[in-house]
């Protein structure tokens, strides 16, 4: 009889695809995610970017965490803790949105699925299980429920997916518009297949029980083969995400609930997400601050960099003149962009000198020497990759 | 313009300049992934570029048939397989492979290029990765093949050197394309140039015409805009 394992409860938990994840993880590059064993990386990180680039990429996002808000009063509730108003949000169609503190501090972000008129699942990164309690006093007939460790998800991503996924078996998908949810019988359980992602190209998560994510792996593998499938980590997603423009919980923003210093939270208009705060509804968590914010201007903006040369500006700072005497701002994340063909970056501007000269102070180092150089940055309203075929319904195969 | 015009020994010099094509292409439709003896059955192996060269000993005969005016029947072949990398330029499951090929005259010693020898001569380069790659030649579905012949005819580049100007020592660096024109100006004022054909020749993409802005700028009297430092580079 095995001894009881004198560390249990302290090791970490492992995803439903697993068994999959780890004979494809060559590098044995672990990190975690909410407790979950979670890949970093498999093979190479720009191998795996490529891949979600040029063809189909599965991720494991099993660990985000998932909750049932259910009952007639679900929808006032989540009306009352989002920032998008959720009436907006269609039968079987998922929005994107943000929830904040009284004092307009961001605590997050995530998705609301409507899966009925009383019914929604929410998705986030972060455990939210306690702002959720928090939100639900004063409403009477809504009931959450952690689904985190009751479904299965697995996010696949990159031109070929919607063909993948055709081939697959899952008959009609292509006619799925972004943000669309669509449900299929898969092998005796139901499979749910929204048309979302985080890599700003064409994408879906699937999300299935536990107990039949790996057939539907299997499938989804046997029918990627011939279109390049391949299990991309974190690392893939940050680059891919940050040419999408989307913002990253730990780098453009700090969840308002584990910030200590003042203000070294974020605000939905500092990190330039404007159209997700609606005050055309009534009272939410952190209107009257917004509000007031919205009134007087925020104290920073995000905005998107092209920084010239290629070294990567992460960790620079950004200042009005060349001479670096006056800060302006900083970054939060920065890459050479292969599919751009640019040095972009994310950055946190005061909002009274975008219309100025930035340049950035970036520090690189090459083979164990230190240099820095001061490069002229240049900001952009478009995102730095938004292909067509993202938003083209009937999706195409690639 | 009237050869007159010209400074003395400039017409001279540039038709001496040695532009004889040596390489040859082919495309190649795939109906699956190839496999190599010897090379791991593993995806992120077999997707990477394959070079079959030989012995230096076979490398030196490839040149030597280029020298006397033939294709080599032992080539020196060079392989990428981009559907691997990218599936949406093939079928789904289907693959091309572009090799390039030395060494391949732009004219035979014996006659001119026929459809005929060009066929022949894919027929070698297909020899050539089968010895490689048993059971490669079940896999082809289409080839298209290139000698220097075909590539002038059809791309326009002088005896289809694909490095337009070959890239012997005497015609580098500041020689090329030939002594005292190796910074991008014209003996016409006002008049450059770029190109593989100038320093540093093929292969060095955009590299020359950066050098021509720059010495354009410079006879402009305006500042230098061409990024030259090392904070550029990889």
């Amino acid at each position: 009889m095995n001894a009881p394992d004198p560390f249990a409860g302290e090791r970490p938990k492992l995803s439903p695809f697993h068994p999959r994840l780890l004979a494809l993880n060559l590098r044995e590059a672990w990190s975690a995610w909410n407790g979950y064993k979670f890949a970093e990386y498999y093979y190479d990180p720009e191998y795996e970017y490529f891949c979600v680039r040029n063809r189909v990429g599965t991720y494991d996002i099993s660990p985000m965490q998932k909750y049932e808000v259910k009952g007639p009063d679900a929808e006032a509730m989540l009306n009352r803790m989002v920032t998008r108003d959720v009436g907006k949000i269609g039968l079987n169609r998922v929005g994107y949105t943000l929830w904040c503190t009284d004092e307009g501090r961001l605590i997050d972000d995530g998705t609301i699925f409507r899966l009925a008129a009383d019914r929604f699942m929410l998705t986030c990164g972060s455990p939210c299980g306690a702002w959720l309690a928090k939100s639900v006093f004063g409403f009477d007939d809504v009931t959450v429920t952690d689904l985190s460790d009751e479904l299965a998800a697995l996010s696949v991503q990159g031109p070929t997916s919607c063909a993948v996924l055709k081939r697959m078996g899952l008959d009609g998908v292509e006619t799925a518009k972004p943000f669309d949810i669509r449900h299929f019988d898969f092998k005796g359980s139901r499979l749910m297949v929204s048309r979302t992602g985080f890599t700003g190209d064409l994408g879906y998560e699937l999300w299935v029980s536990p107990e039949h994510a790996l057939a539907m792996w299997d499938a989804l593998y046997e029918a990627g083969e011939p279109y390049g499938i391949q299990p991309y980590g974190e690392a893939a997603t940050n680059m891919a995400r940050l040419e999408a423009g989307f913002i990253m919980p730990a780098m453009e923003f700090n969840e308002a609930l584990k910030t200590i210093h003042f203000e070294h939270d974020q605000t939905p208009f500092e990190l330039s997400l404007d159209w997700l705060v609606d005050f055309r509804k009534p009272h939410f968590s952190g209107r009257s601050a917004l509000l007031k914010e919205k009134r007087e201007g925020p104290k920073y903006r995000l905005t998107r960099l092209d920084i010239e040369g290629n070294r990567s500006a992460e960790g620079s700072h950004i200042y009005r003149n060349r001479r670096c005497t006056k800060q302006i701002g900083y970054v939060t994340s920065a890459m050479w962009s292969p599919a751009a063909k640019a040095n972009i970056a994310l950055a946190m501007i005061e909002p009274k000198f975008l219309d100025g000269e930035m340049w950035a102070e970036i520090y690189y180092e090459k083979e164990l020497r230190h240099y820095n150089r001061v490069a002229r940055c240049t900001s952009r309203d478009k995102p730095f990759w938004a292909p067509a075929r993202a938003r083209a319904t009937p999706a195409p195969d690639f | 313009m009237d050869a007159s015009d010209l400074p003395d020994g400039i017409r001279e010099k540039a038709e001496n300049f040695k532009i004889r094509g040596s390489s040859g292409k082919v495309n190649i439709a795939l109906s699956a992934l190839p496999r190599f003896t010897g090379v791991p059955d593993n995806p992120y192996v077999n997707r990477g570029g394959q070079a079959f060269s030989g012995s230096m000993e076979t490398l030196e005969r490839a040149y030597d048939c280029w020298k006397q005016g033939r294709w080599s029947d032992d080539p020196f072949v060079e392989s990428v397989i981009p559907s691997a990398w990218d599936p949406t330029v093939a079928p789904p499951g289907q693959h091309w492979m572009s090799n390039f090929i030395q060494y391949c005259p732009p004219q035979l010693a014996d006659g001119p290029w026929t459809p005929e020898q060009r066929d022949r001569f894919g027929q070698a380069v297909i020899d050539k990765i089968a010895r490689y790659s048993p059971g490669f030649k079940d896999l082809i579905v289409h080839m298209e093949v290139r000698t220097p012949h075909e590539i002038e005819q059809e791309i326009g580049l002088t005896e289809g050197n694909i490095f337009q100007g070959e890239l012997t020592l005497d015609q580098l660096f500041f020689n090329r394309p030939f002594p005292g024109y190796g910074q991008y100006r014209m003996p016409v004022r006002n008049l450059y140039m770029c190109g593989s054909s100038t320093h540093p020749g093929g292969g060095v993409s955009a590299t020359c015409g950066a050098n021509a802005a720059r010495e354009i700028l410079m006879d402009l009297r305006r500042p230098n805009t061409v990024p030259e430092d090392d904070f550029f580079d990889e």
